[in-house]
């Protein structure tokens, strides 16, 4: 069993765990008493980046045995594959109209699988498996760049009030609640509902901003702990400047946490970003082929007509969101320091 | 315990008008505001002006707010936009419903939701607490609306057992008293009308339940499994207790603190789902309403009123829920 702590003998304390356990606080601190002032930072950041390093390895090793994370993790993999490749995979383009199909379109028939046409065709006479293919690349856009948007403000907010605390940080998790206070979708409705037209940049700041007060909170959460926790007692003891001890010490140590959040906000922001292209606040750009807004526009208006407009992109929304719930539970599971066996 | 309750109704307050000024200044600062919606892109300047100043959108807007909460304070958050009705009145008209089918949808989560992972949890590892775990993870990654629009064609298309929108079916007399339609026919003694509400509930109510009961359900296992391996439960066995003892007063009792939490939040889900099941089922609630309001023009006063009002039900229905603590926890009501 490989522990964390003995390997920089700085100790490497666990997001969540924010008590020290007994006897690891004295030979950290009798360890750390030995050391001259000017090597103490350096020290410590080695010391928190081999204990990440292990923690991380520790986490991984655990991973490799769950089969709930590699379920998770292949499926993510070949979404992000199918993403990158979608070029290569996709058999037609994915805004081309073709002559064949279109023909085929009346009111109320849209045509089906064909030759060349493994999934027929969409309302406007264009291949839906190349536009399936490519969706994957819109979808993964989308979530990526809303779950980023999110994580950094969040990081931002949560990082000044655990850093500062006191006064600054009653009034960012004052703002966090009133945001915690509106039902997400609302909240994200309203964001839209404020630019005077739709784009997909709206639709993915407004389902990055449902995630900040998440992120915030956490990060916030995980960073208090560690400011009464004993290395950055000792840190504090040893005259390391107050703004090396947030960004070098506290801030690595809290981001494990934040990280495996952010696994989990993506498969929330897709399924947000679907919900509201089904309310008509997506993107209004029909060349754009987006599961969620492939599921929300067209699968929810020719429902009747053609339901496989719906049933692929919303089975392929379940998957992917699985996928990345799978692997962000199991994460989550892996870095629990409760689960540390 | 007083001292609590007031210093949360204040804190209530507090997060109210917070929430209020941010949505006023945000609102009446974007572009192609009310004006723009209720006239057009091609009107003219003088034309949009007037409109403007009839609005009272070109006075500061720190005395725009000042009037509005005036008026919000004796009950008066203005008028639609889009109907002319007063706000107060058009929100009041959709609000049972919304409630109607969010209660249900609650019942059969919780009343669900508890058993199961109770059930899961005790046995743990072995099909059904494995079905479980797949179903809940499955609730959470199905977008709603499609869950919705799927059971629609199951149940009313395919097989004809529900019907497909509404709540009421048409030509269907009901007398309206509070709104809640299968509350109403019980009390008028209309039993055909409740039972018909009821029927129309079905459907909507199982569709916005999902993503509660999946939460419910994952929060009460884990809640149990951490009780299950408590030394005073093993102390209760090794006394001998009868095993409905155990479950009912030291499992249950003491797994459900987390599961009443839980609970309290998920009325954030039930909100925005409500938005999207409303739309699936056409139901004419909040939901209905607020998408009406954004896209027939946006309807500012209406939503501005209906996000206040979604922010103070989630407020409190949580400070309830953490009164009730005082009832589920007696180490809470000695504090």
């Amino acid at each position: 069993m490989s522990d964390p702590i003995t390997q920089a003998g700085t100790p490497a304390p666990r997001p969540g765990d924010d008590k020290p356990r007994p006897g690891m606080s004295e030979r950290s601190i009798g360890l750390l008493g030995d050391r001259k002032k000017a090597r103490l930072d350096e020290l410590a950041r080695a010391g928190v980046d081999q204990g990440g390093v292990s923690l991380v390895r520790d986490a991984v090793r655990r991973l490799r045995r769950n089969p709930v994370a590699i379920v998770g993790a292949v499926i993510v993999g070949l979404f992000v594959l199918m993403a990158i490749f979608a070029p290569l995979i996709a058999p037609h383009d994915a805004v081309q109209r073709f002559d064949e199909l279109t023909k085929n379109l009346t009111v109320d028939t849209i045509p089906g699988a064909s030759g060349d046409f493994p999934l027929g065709s969409d309302p406007l006479g264009r291949d839906f498996l190349s536009r399936m293919i490519y969706g994957a690349r819109q979808t993964l856009f989308v979530g990526v760049l809303a779950t980023l948007i999110g994580l950094a403000l969040g990081v931002l907010i949560g990082a000044i009030a655990g850093a500062f605390g006191g006064w600054v940080d009653v009034v960012l998790m004052r703002l966090t609640d009133v945001m915690l206070a509106l039902p997400s979708l609302l909240l994200a409705i309203t964001l839209v509902a404020m630019a005077s037209r739709s784009s997909q940049w709206t639709v993915i700041f407004a389902v990055a901003i449902v995630s900040v007060p998440i992120f915030a909170r956490l990060l916030r959460g995980s960073m208090l702990a560690q400011r009464e926790s004993d290395h950055v007692l000792a840190a504090r003891a040893l005259g390391v400047k107050e703004r090396n001890i947030v960004l070098r010490h506290m801030l690595p140590n809290s981001l494990t946490a934040v990280i495996v959040q952010a696994t989990l906000t993506f498969a929330v922001a897709i399924l947000d970003a679907a919900a509201l292209s089904f309310l008509g606040l997506g993107d209004p750009d029909i060349n754009r082929a987006e599961w969620g807004l492939m599921l929300g526009v067209d699968g929810q208006r020719y429902f009747e007509v053609r339901p496989e407009l719906a049933y692929y992109p919303a089975l392929a929304i379940i998957v992917v969101a699985l996928g990345f719930t799978l692997l962000g539970e199991a994460m989550r599971e892996a870095i629990d320091p409760k689960n540390r066996r | 315990m007083l001292r609590v309750i007031v210093r949360r109704l204040l804190q209530l307050v507090v997060t109210l008008i917070a929430l209020s000024a941010l949505i006023f200044i945000w609102l009446r600062n974007l572009p192609g505001g009310p004006v723009e919606a209720l006239l057009g892109e091609r009107a003219t300047p003088e034309r949009r002006a007037l409109l403007t100043k009839a609005l009272g959108y070109d006075q500061p807007i720190l005395v725009q707010y000042g009037k509005f909460m005036q008026r919000v304070v004796t009950g008066d958050f203005g008028n639609s936009i889009r109907t002319g009705d007063p706000v107060t009145e058009v929100i009041s008209r959709a609000f049972p419903a919304t409630i109607e089918l969010a209660l249900a949808a609650m019942i059969i989560a919780v009343g669900l939701g508890v058993p199961l992972g109770y059930l899961a949890a005790r046995w743990r590892g072995r099909s059904l607490d494995n079905l479980t775990i797949a179903g809940t993870l499955l609730g959470i990654s199905i977008p709603i609306f499609f869950l919705g629009y799927l059971l629609k064609d199951v149940f009313t298309q395919n097989i004809h057992w529900f019907p497909p929108s509404g709540r009421l079916t048409t030509g269907l007399d009901n007398t309206n008293v509070t709104g809640f339609f299968v509350l109403d026919g019980l009390l008028t003694r209309e039993f055909d009308a409740s039972a018909d509400a009821l029927w129309h509930l079905i459907l909507p109510a199982i569709t916005l339940a999902t993503i509660p009961l999946a939460v419910i359900v994952r929060i009460t296992r884990a809640s149990v499994l951490d009780v299950l391996n408590e030394d005073y439960v093993r102390t209760a066995e090794a006394k001998g207790l009868r095993h409905r003892t155990i479950r009912g007063r030291h499992i249950l009792r003491n797994a459900l603190l987390p599961v009443v939490t839980t609970i309290g939040l998920q009325t954030g889900a039930l909100l925005s789902g409500a938005v999207l099941t409303e739309k699936v089922y056409n139901w004419g609630g909040i939901g209905t309403l607020i998408t009406d309001s954004i896209s027939g023009g946006r309807d500012y006063p209406v939503l501005q009123a209906i996000i206040l009002l979604a922010a103070l039900i989630f407020v409190v229905v949580n400070l309830l829920v953490d009164l009730s603590y005082a009832f589920i926890d007696p180490r809470v009501r000695v504090r």
